[in-house]
């Protein structure tokens, strides 16, 4: 028994959203009579994040602080339409669309507060911690609360902004398959070190360090989350999941945990991860969605790690120990090309 | 460990001065999940709440003879059972929202079942306990029907027919082929130039997505004669037009709530529990709870479908990969559901993220008698991003050229054309590779660490829409009749080419805002703007009447870099030298329907520019593809988010 | 026909009447109005129905309503004392160990109930203590983390619950 170690890259880049267009995202502000924000929308929180990031790019679009709005999400006779939480979609689509609206509610909010201040809108500015005033001249001010209750009760103005968010659908052609796909893409690099051992096949993983490119990291958490995890289920997919064990057979298929293998707490795996931003023009705040692609390059990573160690191509997912063992025995033995 | 942030890369194209973007705040949602307070579908409470369970098929493929449910009426509990004919439109595919198919699956089905757990009755009942039980009193008499389980086995002569609206066993793509089609180039004449030819196939099983929460809904007739219908669906809206169409209710008396997942993965959008959980409310007017177990969730749970991929590339010596071809199957199980998009989804990936000036796919989207199979994190993506990459090491083995260095090499960079024929931009494969591979102690050459996506691309022929050979074999039921190979070209009787150049233009971006107050402050959504807010972006307070092109543009273009030191070297020419053609005119036209895309015609009004910044240079033409080859665009603000509604 | 049980719930008395063949997870949920703990599988392979039984975690999909009777349960509802946050949801909150949520209250069970015993764990028995529970979002290094964060915090520290 001798434990072999390997290394494996891979690359790739993600299509955010939903492909060719078509769907739409909306997203409807307003501001309570003391100038709190309300977001009401209809996307899903699958436990992505999506009404903790539409909350904090609503409060940006705004310029108030982030406690002041809280995000309602999704009932369909309060929400706007939107098409749904999938394709890495969410940010993109609803993130753009929550800032027009935002964008509408501030415009009304600053003709609110300059009426009050009797200075031109374009004249003001917001801090981002409640208060509106002159550029440059801070004193001359008022408070967003202020504003809201001048404009409920005095003006007869509503603090409130719709928005929609379309990449108009396209299609494909039939010849030479030509279409816009999406408008932006995040991408990923990643390296996987791995220990197989040459008398059970089995794979251990054992570090991986990784570089994502993710337009902006709207929340360093959030994104944190969605890339840990889904790693973590990229290592899974290569070396354990199937509902079809003996694919194309049916037989032996899991119906439950105990046959549907995932990787344990204890089988975490150390990840080193970098983060790169290159905004995307398009997109909020240049933010792409990270949720879908993350565990992508972790799965053509591990296989070519486990050809790094024992030589051994496996090119049929999930890499089970039965595969490895399988090719070291029709390799003749252990025969890694090159030692890294 | 924690997160490192590389802020210096790409910093000349970011503002980082933000409020609270960029902040790593608290989720709004987490009080909830660490009180155990999140309201999950489940977590609301009825009176008198019934539970829907359904009879299915034990089959691979089967026909239904008969269905004796007597048994089961008198079960203890059981308040009412719901047959194929008590659903009001019962057949659907989820994508006949986009018009996207033809209507193929019934929620409940009444005749031929094609995959095993098929559901073919319900049953609602005071308890779980008593739904199983009348369940598995239901008496059905089967006729087993022989199956097909091989996506290529499918695709043959004579295969058993799994779904009788595409009898061929593929979706019908275009009315015209069996399969969708990716042809960029030549890569025919690309292999008989390639010093390595290097091949690969790889197999994806299907996989669950697994969430912890499983699917369901409650429905309930709730007042003013409307349902409620608490959901875990990803998709509020597409789950109500589902529902509505299947049981014919207007959606105006559909209320649907959600929003709180206990995880999705892209299985819970497939809007099957809610039709159904509505139909038991509407027929019991109680409130009806359809939640799957965990064994219906892994096995009667779409998956991710299975994928089947051959690759074969042509390769230079020097690392240069010339020409891809992939023929790729989807499996979609029995029925289309997304399957269909998911083809289309790929096509447009290939050859993946990079330049290579030959590109050709053919993507079956298969029936076989299995679970349908439909999104999963990473749609689409996954699989041929697999084989795309174990494909790579190959190259890289085949050329004796470290595996990184072999990707820097290849990788697409901003002004690029992609094989669907659009231009790359905000591209940054090659910086993460440099990252990833600096911080593992992976040596790269100087050379290799001296690229950069912003360098390089879009000059000379990596610019340009190539001269392309189509051919037209795979037309609906050809394969059927008499068995052609699946790969590009296989069984081609005769090649057609499309002139360089030809693209229909088509923008990638999102509609304008339809007001001008929904308009941010372009220096406000955190793009390095080049000289500050230009003069004639709209203020506050004034509402712009026609959007003012830009005296000068706040922006210019760089010079059409020379190719530094390392940069990739230009490809030969594969054939005779075209120029690039007028637009428009095929070399041939080809012999059967459609003729080729024709761009948009000259006389269309270019559409106007921004007032705000914009880092593009004053529009072009549409179709500006016989132009200078453009330099890599800079990034900046998109006059989609920030500028007023643009006129085309 | 209907069966009583009482028992003490989150250290109140707490009584229903249940089904012959009734789970105890139905029955917090459903009769009782608790739910916090959820259904994942009905197999017992998941954890995210664990509650406490006399300080025990323990699966209560797979345990009988009546097997409930005279026994101290708790369950995620329990945790908090009154407005002030159990230091592990603190933990949880701030460590960001939590994404879709659906398996926390199982998680937090068996946190509470490792603490309780060994009021300072290694990583390994933190590890040993969560392995029942089935995570799908977030790879688990943050809640074993975060778990680890508890423990160090000291006993009398609270969190806000708004």
């Amino acid at each position: 028994m001798t434990l072999h170690s390997g290394r494996g890259f891979a690359c790739i880049n993600y299509p955010i959203g939903m492909n060719l267009g078509g769907d739409p995202s909306q997203a409807l502000v307003h501001s309570t009579p003391d100038g709190k924000f309300k977001v009401a929308l209809s996307a899903i929180d699958l436990g992505q994040g999506m009404k903790s990031v539409t909350r904090q790019i609503a409060a940006e679009a705004l310029g108030v602080p982030i406690e002041d709005v809280y995000v309602d999400t999704a009932d369909s006779d309060t929400g706007p339409h939107d098409m749904g939480s999938f394709a890495s979609r969410g940010t993109h689509r609803m993130g753009n669309a929550v800032i027009r609206a935002a964008a509408e509610a501030r415009a009304q909010m600053l003709e609110a507060a300059a009426e009050e201040l009797e200075v031109n809108a374009s004249d003001l500015v917001t801090d981002g911690r409640g208060n509106i005033h002159v550029r440059g001249a801070p004193s001359r001010t008022i408070t967003v609360e202020e504003t809201a209750q001048a404009a409920q009760f005095r003006q007869g103005r509503t603090l409130a902004g719709r928005g929609i968010f379309l990449v108009p659908m396209s299609d494909v052609d039939p010849e030479t398959g030509e279409m816009t796909p999406v408008s932006c893409f995040a991408h990923a690099a990643l390296i996987v070190d791995l220990i197989v051992d040459d008398e059970t096949g089995e794979v251990e993983v054992t570090h991986i360090n990784s570089a994502y490119e993710v337009g902006r990291a709207l929340n360093p958490k959030l994104v944190e989350q969605q890339l840990i995890g889904g790693a973590w289920m990229g290592v899974s997919h290569a070396l354990y999941e199937t509902t079809e064990p003996y694919y194309p057979d049916r037989s032996h298929g899991p119906e439950d945990f105990n046959h549907y293998l995932q990787p344990g707490p204890g089988d975490a795996v150390p990840h080193h991860i970098s983060i790169l931003e290159r905004p995307a023009p398009d997109a909020p705040y240049g933010g792409k969605g990270p949720g879908e692609m993350c565990a992508n390059p972790v799965i053509p990573a591990v296989a070519n790690a486990v050809y790094n160690a024992v030589g051994v191509r496996c090119d049929n997912l999930p890499i089970t120990p039965e595969k490895v063992l399988r090719g070291i025995r029709a390799n003749g033995g252990v025969r890694p090309p090159v030692q890294r | 460990m924690p997160v490192e942030f590389r802020k210096d890369l790409f910093a000349d194209e970011r503002d980082d001065n933000l409020a609270e973007i960029g902040k790593p705040h608290i989720r709004q949602d987490i009080l909830g999940h660490v009180t155990g307070r999140s309201p999950y579908y489940d977590d609301h409470l009825f009176d008198g709440l019934l539970h829907l369970r359904c009879v299915r098929a034990p089959y691979h493929h089967a026909r239904v003879r008969s269905v004796d449910a007597s048994a089961a009426e008198r079960v203890p509990g059981v308040v009412r059972i719901i047959r194929p004919s008590d659903v009001p439109q019962n057949l659907n595919t989820l994508l006949a929202l986009l018009n996207f198919g033809r209507d193929d699956e019934p929620l409940l089905t009444p005749e031929k079942t094609g995959y095993r757990g098929e559901p073919i009755l319900a049953v609602v009942a005071t308890s779980e306990a008593a739904a199983r039980d009348a369940v598995a009193q239901v008496k059905v008499d089967w006729e087993e029907l022989p199956h097909v389980l091989d996506v290529e086995e499918a695709l043959k002569p004579g295969a058993p027919i799994v779904n009788t609206t595409y009898p061929n066993n593929t979706f019908d793509y275009h009315d015209r082929y069996d399969h969708q089609k990716l042809r960029f180039g030549d890569t025919e004449a690309a292999f008989a130039q390639a010093d390595h030819i290097v091949e690969g196939e790889y197999q994806m099983s299907p996989i669950e997505q697994a969430p912890i929460e499983t699917c369901g809904a409650i429905a309930s007739p709730e007042t003013n004669d409307r349902f409620v219908c608490y959901t875990s669906t990803q998709a509020l809206f597409f789950s109500v037009a589902v529902s509505a169409k299947q049981t014919a209710l207007p959606s105006s008396r559909l209320h649907f709530i959600g929003g709180t997942v206990g995880g999705g993965f892209g299985g819970k959008v497939d809007s099957h529990h809610e039709p159904l959980a509505i139909l038991g409310a509407m027929l019991t007017g109680h409130p009806v709870k359809y939640q799957w177990d965990r064994a219906e969730e892994m096995q009667v749970g779409a998956p991710r479908s299975g994928e089947r991929w051959r690759i074969k590339d042509g390769v230079m010596r020097d690392g240069r990969i010339i020409a891809r071809e992939f023929t790729g199957f989807f499996d979609a199980g029995a029925y289309t559901r997304l399957t269909s998009y998911g083809v289309q989804k790929c096509t447009g990936h290939l050859p993946g993220p990079y330049t290579i000036p030959n590109v050709a796919s053919n993507t079956y989207c298969v029936y076989t008698n299995r679970t349908p199979s439909t999104a999963m994190r990473g749609f689409g993506i996954t699989g041929v991003d697999f084989s795309i990459e174990c494909q790579m090491d190959r190259v890289a083995e085949a050329v004796g050229m470290d595996p990184i260095e072999l990707r820097i090499l290849n990788a697409y960079r901003d002004g690029d054309m992609k094989a669907h024929r659009r231009t790359a931009k905000n591209c940054a494969l090659i910086e993460s590779c440099q990252v990833v591979a600096q911080k593992s102690g992976w040596a790269l050459s100087p050379d290799a660490m001296a690229q950069s996506s912003r360098v390089g691309g879009g000059a000379g022929w990596r610019a340009e829409i190539p001269e392309t050979v189509i051919d037209h074999a795979g037309q609906i039921g050809e394969r059927r009749r008499n068995w052609i190979d699946t790969e590009p070209f296989a069984g081609a009787t005769q090649r057609d080419r499309i002139a360089a150049g030809t693209a229909n233009e088509h923008p990638a971006t999102g509609n304008a805002p339809q007001r001008d107050d929904m308009v941010i402050e372009a220096e406000r959504l955190g793009f390095k703007v080049s000289d500050g807010p230009p003069a004639g972006a709209p203020s506050y307070g004034t509402r712009a009447t026609a959007p003012t092109p830009p005296a000068a543009p706040s922006f210019t273009p760089p010079q059409t870099p020379t190719p530094p030191v390392g940069a990739p070297v230009p490809y030969p020419n594969a054939g005779p030298s075209l120029p690039p053609a007028a637009r428009g005119a095929p070399a041939a036209s080809p012999p059967v329907s459609a003729a080729p895309p024709t761009p948009p015609s000259p006389t269309t009004p270019s559409p106007q520019p921004a007032p705000t910044v914009s880092t593009t240079p004053p529009s072009a033409p549409a179709g500006s593809q016989d132009q200078a080859p453009r330099a890599p665009r800079r990034p900046g603000v998109s006059r989609f988010i920030s500028g007023p509604r643009g006129r085309r | 026909m209907k069966i009583p049980v009482t028992f003490t719930l989150n250290g109140t008395e707490a009584a229903a009447f249940t089904d012959p063949g009734q789970n105890l997870l139905d029955l917090l949920r459903r009769n009782l109005g608790d739910l916090t703990p959820k259904f994942g599988c009905g197999q017992g392979t998941c954890g995210t129905c664990t509650v406490l039984i006399d300080g025990e975690p323990h699966l209560s999909c797979l345990i009988l309503a009546e097997a409930a009777q005279g026994r101290e349960i708790e369950t995620t509802a329990g945790l908090a004392n009154g407005p002030d946050l159990h230091p592990l949801q603190t933990a949880f909150m701030e460590g960001f160990a939590a994404q879709c949520g659906y398996c926390t209250p199982g998680m937090l069970m068996v946190a509470k109930a490792l603490l309780d015993r060994n009021p300072s764990p290694t990583r390994d028995e933190v590890i040993e203590a969560i392995s029942g529970n089935l995570c799908r979002c977030t790879g688990y290094e943050p809640i074993v983390e975060a778990i680890l964060t508890a423990a160090r915090a000291p006993r009398h520290a609270t969190g806000r619950t708004a």
